[in-house]
């Protein structure tokens, strides 16, 4: 019959191409890195079928710890510098009046639209020896030799300040949001001065944004190897640029698959503690 | 609740404005530089916005960022929201298991995901091209779109299709004349994330883009040891503006077309 028809042809229509597509584009590619790990590497930048842990015993040889710690380390500080900044900025967003609300959310938004390789870029110039914020210096006075400020870690974590910010920002805006306005009101009924207000209702009913910007924040921040390249002077190296060194210059995949594998683990055990205090939907 | 900002908070939030905008101000004002060094303000000029169209590197770059994101864009909304307007209509087996993968590119790093198409097309002999990078950004941004068009859909009432079908309008019809602009702020605020998620990449692109599919983040990256002429100012102003048109002009249709659902 017709209606039997639809029904059987229709889903497949619609679901079938972008699940085909899901297969070929997304699982088979992320099981070749997982299968990739277990090879061994051959000469050539590719793999031989023979299979060997190899790369996962490296993972625990002096040197790959020392990168870990050091991208640990920038992630981390990266994530609490942007909660720190970030929090009061979502706050203020959400407290600003109706009017205005719209106009700083698109504000915030803004940035996303624009290649952030041409903001990082902008810092560059900012930074760099010769740049604005010598030149200024220099000229009042105040310095006589150009500062180091580019190729710095500190200009690492600058820009990956920068870059996540609005990362961190969005899902704490969001639950600030959604506050339940007579909660507060109930709060100060009761007599909570404000500090006593903020720390035991509004920071606990906004955890899960904060979660969830940490997450949003520190995850991409240890893939974010060209901020490293542009604004890091090649002394320290992060997790990010070791893992495109395994694929670009080494050219030992199975090495660079098993830390790519690290990074997945470290991403389910966020997502799994994250799932305690909040859902997926709203990470997107 | 009133609300009210004290002016200690005011002026912090606008710091951090400034320096979320600090460095798109500095290309912008160094592309108007009469100097060929991004050092000090020279004098004003419009030199290196006529200059860029003849640097070829930069041109092609360009024109491949524009591409790769138009044909990508196009692809992800079509194929998301086909799966969305499915997945809402439909109950089958594997549908669990189809809408939690799409998480998987939304929640996994974006490095993880670049190095696992590098394998997938080197170990199929393929050299990166345009193709390979549009399948890259289709990838990473349909699922976007599927959640986008999904959460617009879940608040529209089923018995309107329902209806048109009972009266005659076979399936396609169905969806182009009644799902379709029930669901069309959904897909449009999709298609908008697309874009931006495709604009904003560097990280995908770096590995599956090939020689002659360089896209201008990827030519800033390795001009910038060398020192980067003014003109990629230029043109970055020019991207620049060309998003925020797009995105103030999606905004007020956004609006409208709300505006014309409640009504």
């Amino acid at each position: 019959m017709g209606k039997k028809k639809r029904l059987s042809l229709a889903p497949l229509t619609m679901i079938g191409p972008t699940t085909l597509w899901l297969i070929l584009f997304l699982m088979v590619p992320l099981a070749l890195v997982i299968g990739i790990s277990f090879l061994t590497r051959n000469g050539y930048g590719g793999v031989t079928m023979i299979p060997s842990l190899e790369a996962y015993k490296a993972l625990l040889s002096k040197e790959y710890v020392k990168v870990f710690i050091s991208s640990f380390e920038l992630s981390i500080l990266t994530t609490v510098i942007c909660l720190v900044v970030g929090y009061p900025f979502a706050y203020v967003i959400a407290n600003s009046s109706e009017k205005v609300k719209p106009f700083l959310v698109l504000l915030l938004m803004l940035p996303f639209w624009i290649n952030s390789m041409i903001r990082i870029y902008g810092w560059n110039t900012i930074l760099r020896s010769s740049g604005i914020i010598n030149n200024v210096l220099l000229s009042l006075g105040v310095i006589k030799m150009p500062l180091e400020l580019l190729y710095t870690d500190g200009a690492v974590l600058l820009g990956m300040v920068y870059d996540l910010l609005p990362f961190t920002v969005l899902p704490i805006y969001t639950s600030i949001e959604k506050l339940d306005p007579s909660l507060l009101e109930a709060a100060s009924d009761l007599g909570a001065g404000k500090l006593h207000k903020f720390v035991r209702v509004i920071l606990p009913l906004t955890m899960p944004g904060v979660f969830a910007g940490s997450i949003q924040t520190f995850i991409p921040s240890l893939g974010l190897f060209y901020i490293a390249d542009m604004m890091g002077g090649a002394k320290t190296m992060y997790i990010g640029n070791l893992i495109k060194n395994q694929f670009m210059s080494a050219r030992n995949w199975p090495m660079g698959a098993a830390l790519a594998i690290v990074l997945i683990v470290i991403t389910l055990v966020l997502m799994k503690l994250y799932t305690r205090v909040g859902s997926l939907e709203d990470m997107v | 609740m009133k609300k009210k900002n004290n002016p200690f908070f005011t002026v912090y939030a606008c710091l951090v404005y400034i320096f979320l905008y600090l460095p798109i101000a500095v290309v912008i004002a160094f592309s108007f530089n009469t100097s060929k060094m991004n050092i000090v303000f020279e004098g004003f000029t419009f030199d290196w916005y006529v200059s860029m169209w003849s640097n070829t590197l930069l041109m092609d770059a360009f024109k491949n960022t524009i591409i790769v994101a138009a044909i990508s864009t196009l692809l992800a909304t079509i194929l998301g929201t086909l799966c969305a307007v499915g997945l809402n209509r439909f109950e089958f087996k594997l549908k669990g298991l189809i809408s939690a993968s799409l998480y998987i590119p939304i929640v996994i790093p974006e490095l993880v995901f670049a190095i696992a198409m590098l394998i997938l097309f080197s170990s199929m002999d393929i050299t990166m091209n345009m193709a390979t990078l549009i399948i890259s950004h289709v990838t990473f941004s349909m699922p976007f779109v599927v959640i986008t068009v999904r959460s617009r859909i879940a608040g529209h009432d089923p018995s309107i299709e329902e209806a048109a079908r009972d009266l005659g309008a076979n399936e396609i019809r169905t969806f182009f004349r009644v799902t379709l602009p029930m669901i069309a702020p959904g897909v449009l605020s999709g298609a908008m994330l697309a874009l931006t998620l495709s604009l904003d990449d560097v990280v995908v692109s770096f590995f599956t883009a090939g020689v002659d599919s360089q896209i201008l983040p990827l030519r800033i990256l390795s001009m910038v040891k060398k020192g980067i002429s003014p003109d990629v100012n230029a043109l970055s102003t020019l991207m620049i503006i060309g998003s925020v048109l797009l995105l103030v002009g999606t905004t007020v249709v956004q609006g409208r077309l709300e505006k014309q659902e409640e009504a």
